[in-house]
Order: C-alpha cells, then structure tokens, then sequence
C-alpha cells in the first residue's frame, strides 16, 4: 500500500506517546499577568518556546491563526492576550533555528487561494527541509469575512466540501513535479489543471516536493463533517477530548472511519489539545491549579463569559455573587470571533444547577467549567495520565498548550519527558529528519 | 544637494531558482559583510522558485542588520494577508523588513487562481496602490502602547488604541483592525519599481525607495526630480524618498580598460532587460560615485547577473573601493532598515485622532 517511514517504538508492545507544543499567545488560558509572562509577538518568545520543544524532541510546533480581533458588544475584546504574528513567515523563520521540530501552521481554507497556499506551504516544507505541517481550519463567519475580499460568502455545509477540495488541489499540485533523477535532482514541473466545484485553475507549480513529500496536514474539529474529513484526508485530528472516556469514545469512532477510506488506522494519529500543571507533589501542583485558574478568570473575565452565555449586558452583576435568574436571550449575538458554546439555554441551566449544588458564584462558576486543566500532578503523576491515555486508545499524543509565554514548556521537558523516557514510551532521539518521520505516517502516495 | 548626503546601495540574490536555504542564506550574509542597505528577492507565481517572503524570513535569524525586501504581488492575494506577512516579516527580522510592491499582469498568472481574468496594467497598479494604502493603514491600526498588560483592570489593551482602518477601495474593503501589532519600523519599508509609466504614480504616492531605469546620470537626475515632484504634489516630502537606479552587473570579465573611442568613464548601455553594466568591480565604483557624486541617484539596486559570482565581486571589489574612499560606510550605525536608509520612523496616523473605532 504505501512504504511506511520508520516510526520511533515503544518496548514490549507499548505504544509510543507524541508530542507536541501550542504556542500559548492568544486564548483565555495564557495568564499574561503573571511576573514571568514576557511578549507574545517578538521573535525571542517563539525561539525560545521551539527550541524548548526541540530540546524535549517534540514531534512539532504548533501556531494558532487570528484573521479578525475579537469584540464583545461591538468593542474589541481587551482582557486576553490580543495580536500575533502571521504564522507562515514566523515558522520559516523558526526554521532557521531548529533542525529536527515539526513546523505546523494553522491556516484557513476560507480565505485563502489553493495555488497560493500551498506554494507557501511547499516553500516552508523545502526551506526547513521536510518539516511542515498545516492545520486546516475553515470559516463561514461574515464577521472575519469583513477583512477579505471574498467577504462572509460561505453557508456552513459548503466549508468542508470547499476545505476539502482544497486540500485535494494542493495535492495535486505538491505532486505535479516528476520524481528527482540524478539529472534534474528536483524534478521538473508538469502542467496541473484542476476543475471542481470551487475551484478550477491550471498552470505550473512552482516548489519540488520536499524530503517529506508533502506537508503533514492537520484538522482540527469534532463534528460529523469534521471527522469524516479528519478520516478522509488528515494525517494528525487535534481534538479536544480532555477525558479518558470521552477521548476513547472520539478515537475509535474516528479510527473506524479510515478503513472506509482505504486507510490504516495508524495512518492518522489523534492528539487533543491539553493543558497542565506541575507541583512537586500533587496537592502542590493543585494548589498551583487553582491559582491559575483564577488568574486564567479574572472578575471581568468571569462577567463577560457570562454575558456569551446570556447575550445580554449583565455589567451590573457582582461576578462575586450569585448567577442572575433571568434566562438567556437565545437570538442576541454579543462576542464575535469566537467559538459558541453551544445552546445557551441549556449551558445556562448547566451552570445554575453546578451553582446551585456547590454553592458557587458567577466567578467560581466560570472557573469550574471554562478552565479545567488537563493534567494536574507532580511529574510522576502527569507522565503516567499522559502515558494511559495513549496505552488505553484515548490519543496517540497530546498537542500541550503551556499558559505562560515563553517559559510555560520548561518544567514539563525538563521533569515530564525524563519520566515518559524512562518509561520507554516516548523517544531519546530523534529518529528521522522529518516531520512525517516523527510521526511514523507513511510518506504520501503520488498520484497522476 | 549636499555632498554628505549617503550612499544606499542595495543587492538581489535572487537569479536562477533554488529550493533550498543555504545559498540564500550565504548571499545575504555576503551583502551584509559590505554593509549594503538591503537585499531583494523577486518572485512571480509563473516561474519555478520559492516563496520570496518565506525565503528572507529564513535568512532573518541567520543575519543581522541588512534589510530584507521581498516582492509581494497585490493582484491575487488578500491586502489583509500582505499587510500580516510583511509585517511579521518586520519582527522575524527585528525592524529589516521591506517589500517590492508589483502586480500580475498575465492571464497564465491569472488561471493559478481563477478568480478573475487578467486585466490592464493600469487597473492593477491602481489597485496595487490601494494595497499599498490599506497596508500602511493596518500597520497603524494599533497604535504603539497599544499594548498595557494594566494588571490593575485586568486590561491586555486599551481597546482606545486599536483602530478600525473601514477601507474601500475599488476592488475590496478591509474592515481591521490588524491581528499583528504594529511592526518594529512602524512601517516596513515600501520599494516600487518605477520602471513602467502606471508604476510611477504608485511610486509617488507609496513608495519609499523608488527603483528607476537610466543609462546616463542625466537621464536619472531627471526621473528623480519628476518622482520628488510627484510626491510633493501628494503632500509627501521629497526627501523621504530613496532613488536607487536598478543595474544588471557582469563582473565576469575582470577590469578591462575603457575601450577606445569610449568616454573614459564608465557606462551602462540599455537593453530589454534594463540598463546592464558589465566589466570590473572598480570601474563599477567609479560609475556609482559618479551618478552619486553629481546628485543623480541616491544610490543603485545591483542584480548580479551570476549571484554567487558577480555579489561577491560587488562587495570585495566594487564596495570595498567604495569604503575606502570613504563613499560608503563600513558600519550599520543603525539596527533598522529604515536607519540605514536614513528614513524616520512614521507617525501614527490615528495615535491622535481621539476616540476608540
């Protein structure tokens, strides 16, 4: 079928746990208000946050996309970490300083061009020489489409048919080079024509394959869309099960999937995103917990989380005290650019009963379900939940989002990755060059 | 014209296509030994090669003062996307970053993307200048201290200096403001190469290094004084802008002495592909302190002919001389490309406008 790269192996049958590292720049849990938070747009941060990863031998690097700054009721959003780079050039310039770690950039396949793009992800997978990944994500939100000429054009049903060709036409054409000879070391350019249902271009690429073949995709997403599309064409799903039981549930609901697609279930590796906190012992790191937790919520975090659940001006209310007695208004939009929480009424009845039961204020509410970390433990402890998860089917790795820039990954290669060593479940080496070596995904079959 | 007025000089590296970093790498590394202004990388999507702008964030880290301008077309890509490259190129590179503003004329251009069919030069230089607007405008949509971690409120921002830049222009609107904060230069540096007559007024308005083509001084003193005159009339200052007369170079030959019947002075002759000088390093001194001296150019964009041969010959020969005579710094004074063309960082164009957007 196809010729499988050398994947790392874990002794005795065990499973081999995956790495890699979110860049904690813009999402509510990156407590930017602690001493030891520096800039989350200068170059530094990023170099030091991926050499860190690379030093702890992580599968990749993992950049987050922002095309429209937030707002909540009509002003722009003020109390989370706000700018960030553009992720492509900040990658090829994380390139220059790193030789083994997986590069990975999410980018939308709403606003932007297939031709374009995946020049621009060929050009990343040549110059760090096989490294490149891209997180495919997609956008039906006329909000974000007021910065773009396509505008808010999409309905939801037709992002992933336009995502998935979109990811079909950037094959086609990170295939359209003939294979090296010893004569043209590169290849040369074939003529591509695509014609689909959103896209028809044709012309010549421009960018050779890379040692990886093809930029390893990522999709990040949970709905039935999403994992269908996930089982079709992904390489690596970034879910969000942060559950053992609900991790399971997702990863063999997915893993079924592939076969229908002529696909091995190694052939995709599941990686949710997760969150930790160390201590020297586990009541230390609890307590460690607990106090970001209420850094990550502050008072006026915890009024505007409330006030996205309700769609109304709830300003008036002590985010001390108890949550309001009026219902939410289902139909008020009051945060854009983010994602929903879902049906409003029903979160709302959710948060009143979890109140009502622990005797918990509008803060404490918010603190209880919108910033539970992951994984919570001394060293010891952290590294057995990371290494169940993968021994039981939950994941085949884990996408870590530290909440300090750029210091958060320290504590975790340093203490963490010893022990999952140690274990023997996760590597001493890096074993290949490349990022689908890494990973031990086969390199991609060409077609045409 | 002072006589103390500086010298720019500038390089391409670009040449025959390369998919891999290191020769890039070595021939910016090259051109910042001689001190030069900055390098240029061309790009088309028509021609096998990489990603310019991806190249030189590549070579960012591996290099330390020399600028770094790459060609972005405005025809089929997002103005909100080439404002966010162009800027986080400008912090990859702690300040160096410029781009040569050019468009896609062809309809074989155009069928990569089939979106639209190639239209007139004019049109997309218009439209290439609309680009150039909204890019200055969402480099300014957050103001400088923007950013306050104000603990106190529990404030990242004050929401009061970000700006909504609401720009419409003829093919597109962008509503902002920008995701990336305003990059180190304000603005990074904005090159058009005025070579065509529609590329001119975009020069005038946008640019701050002009690119011209001439094979005599007189004829560049002449382009110069109409572009300053153009830019004044735009409201600019004219000497916020950098003249530099683009020049093929082939050094291969060595010094040949000036053949007979010749001027003694150097020459360039034009051709299709522009004004092409070719003999030695010194003669080449000899020609840029000339046009420099009487106050035709401020400085020249070379394109070696064969990089790895010619830019090595430009620096060792050519800029060496030029030091020496004490023409052309030895140093970077500064750390940002906009110092080292003797450029001011721009003001803000909403940081007293008042009022949140």
């Amino acid at each position: 079928m196809t010729t499988g790269a050398p994947g790392p192996t874990a002794p005795a049958g065990r499973r081999t746990v995956h790495l890699a590292a979110h860049f904690p720049g813009v999402n509510s849990t990156t407590v930017w208000a602690d001493p030891r938070a520096e800039s989350q747009i200068a170059f530094s941060s990023f170099e030091r946050l991926a050499r860190t990863a690379e030093r702890g031998l992580f599968d990749f690097f993992f950049l987050a996309e922002g095309l429209r700054l937030r707002e909540h009721k009509g002003r722009i959003h003020d109390l989370d970490v706000v700018g960030r780079p553009e992720s492509l050039t900040v990658l090829n310039a994380l390139a220059a300083v790193t030789d083994r770690l997986g590069l990975a950039a999410t980018v939308n396949a709403t606003f932007n061009e297939p031709f374009e793009l995946a020049r621009r992800l060929a050009t990343l997978d040549r110059l760090s020489e096989g490294r490149a990944a891209w997180n495919v994500v997609t956008s039906s939100d006329a909000f974000t489409g007021e910065n773009f000429r396509r505008g808010g054009y999409l309905d939801r049903a037709d992002r992933y048919t336009r995502a998935a060709e979109f990811v079909a036409t950037a094959r086609e054409l990170w295939d359209s080079w003939t294979p090296a000879t010893p004569a043209s070391p590169y290849g040369v350019p074939r003529p591509f024509a695509h014609t689909g249902r959103h896209f028809e271009i044709e012309g010549e690429f421009t960018v050779p394959r890379s040692p990886q073949g093809h930029p390893v995709v990522i999709q990040a997403g949970d709905s039935e869309e999403g994992r269908e599309f996930a089982a079709a064409t992904a390489d690596v799903v970034f879910s969000r099960h942060s559950t053992l039981e609900a991790g399971r549930a997702f990863y063999a609901d997915t893993k079924a999937r592939l076969a229908r697609h002529g696909r091995r279930p190694a052939d995709l590796k599941i990686m949710p995103g997760a969150t930790y906190v160390l201590g020297d012992t586990d009541a230390e790191a609890q307590e460690h917990a607990a106090e970001i937790r209420r850094q990550q919520v502050s008072p006026q975090n915890a009024l505007l989380a409330l006030e996205r659940v309700w769609g109304r001006d709830l300003s008036a209310y002590d985010p001390e005290g108890p949550l309001p007695d009026i219902d939410p208004d289902p139909a008020a939009v009051i945060a854009q650019g983010r994602v929903t929480d879902g049906d409003p009424l029903a979160v709302a009845a959710r948060w009143r009963a979890l109140s009502e039961a622990k005797g918990l204020s509008i803060r404490g509410t918010v603190i209880e379900t919108t910033a539970r970390q992951t994984f919570v433990g001394s060293p010891r402890t952290v590294a057995e939940a990371l290494d169940t998860f993968v021994q039981r089917e939950a994941a085949d790795g884990f996408i870590l989002i530290p909440h300090l820039t750029p210091g958060g990954l320290d504590d975790f290669v340093d203490r963490v990755v010893p022990l999952l060593q140690e274990r023997g479940v996760f590597r001493t080496e890096y074993a290949g060059t490349t990022l689908r070596s890494h990973l031990g995904l086969p390199d991609p079959v060409r077609k045409g | 014209m002072p006589a103390t007025r500086p010298l720019h000089l500038a390089a391409e590296i670009g040449g025959p296509p390369r998919y891999d970093a290191a020769d890039y790498v070595a021939l910016a590394r090259l051109a910042e030994r001689g001190a030069l202004d900055f390098v240029t990388l061309q790009d088309s999507f028509t021609r096998p090669g990489l990603d310019a702008l991806a190249v030189l964030a590549r070579v960012a880290p591996a290099t330390e003062r020399i600028g770094l301008v790459a060609t972005v077309t405005t025809t089929h890509t997002e103005p909100f996307h080439v404002s966010s490259a162009v800027a986080t190129l400008d912090w990859v590179s702690r300040g160096r970053a410029g781009w040569v503003v050019d468009v896609s004329t062809t309809p074989a251009q155009a069928r990569l993307f089939g979106r639209r069919h190639a239209a007139p030069p004019e049109a997309l230089w218009r439209e290439a200048g609309e680009v150039a607007e909204v890019a200055a405008r969402l480099w300014d949509s957050w103001e400088d201290d923007a950013e306050i971690r104000d603990t106190s409120t529990g404030r990242f921002v004050d929401r009061d200096k970000l700006h909504h830049v609401d720009f419409e222009g003829g093919m597109f609107t962008v509503r902002g403001p920008a995701i990336v904060p305003r990059p180190p230069q304000g603005h990074p540096v904005t090159v058009v190469d005025a070579a065509g007559e529609h590329s001119e007024e975009t020069a005038a308005r946008h640019a701050d290094v002009v690119l011209i083509r001439a094979t005599r001084p007189e004829e560049a003193a002449a382009i110069r004084e109409r572009l300053r005159a153009r830019a004044a009339a735009h409201g600019r200052r004219p000497d916020a802008l950098r003249v530099l007369a683009a020049l093929t170079v082939n050094l291969g030959d060595g010094e040949r002495p000036a053949e007979p019947g010749l001027e003694s002075a150097p020459r360039t002759t034009g051709g299709a592909g522009g004004p092409y000088y070719r003999g030695g390093p010194v003669d080449l001194a000899e020609l840029i302190a000339g046009w420099h001296r009487g106050g035709a150019v401020d400085g020249f964009h070379v394109a070696p002919e064969e990089p790895a041969r010619d830019l090595e010959r430009v620096v060792n020969g050519t800029v060496a001389l030029l030091q020496h005579r004490s023409r052309f710094r030895t140093f970077y004074p500064g750390g940002t490309l906009r110092e080292h063309l003797g450029l001011t960082r721009p003001a803000n164009r909403y940081a007293h406008a008042g009022g949140a957007s």
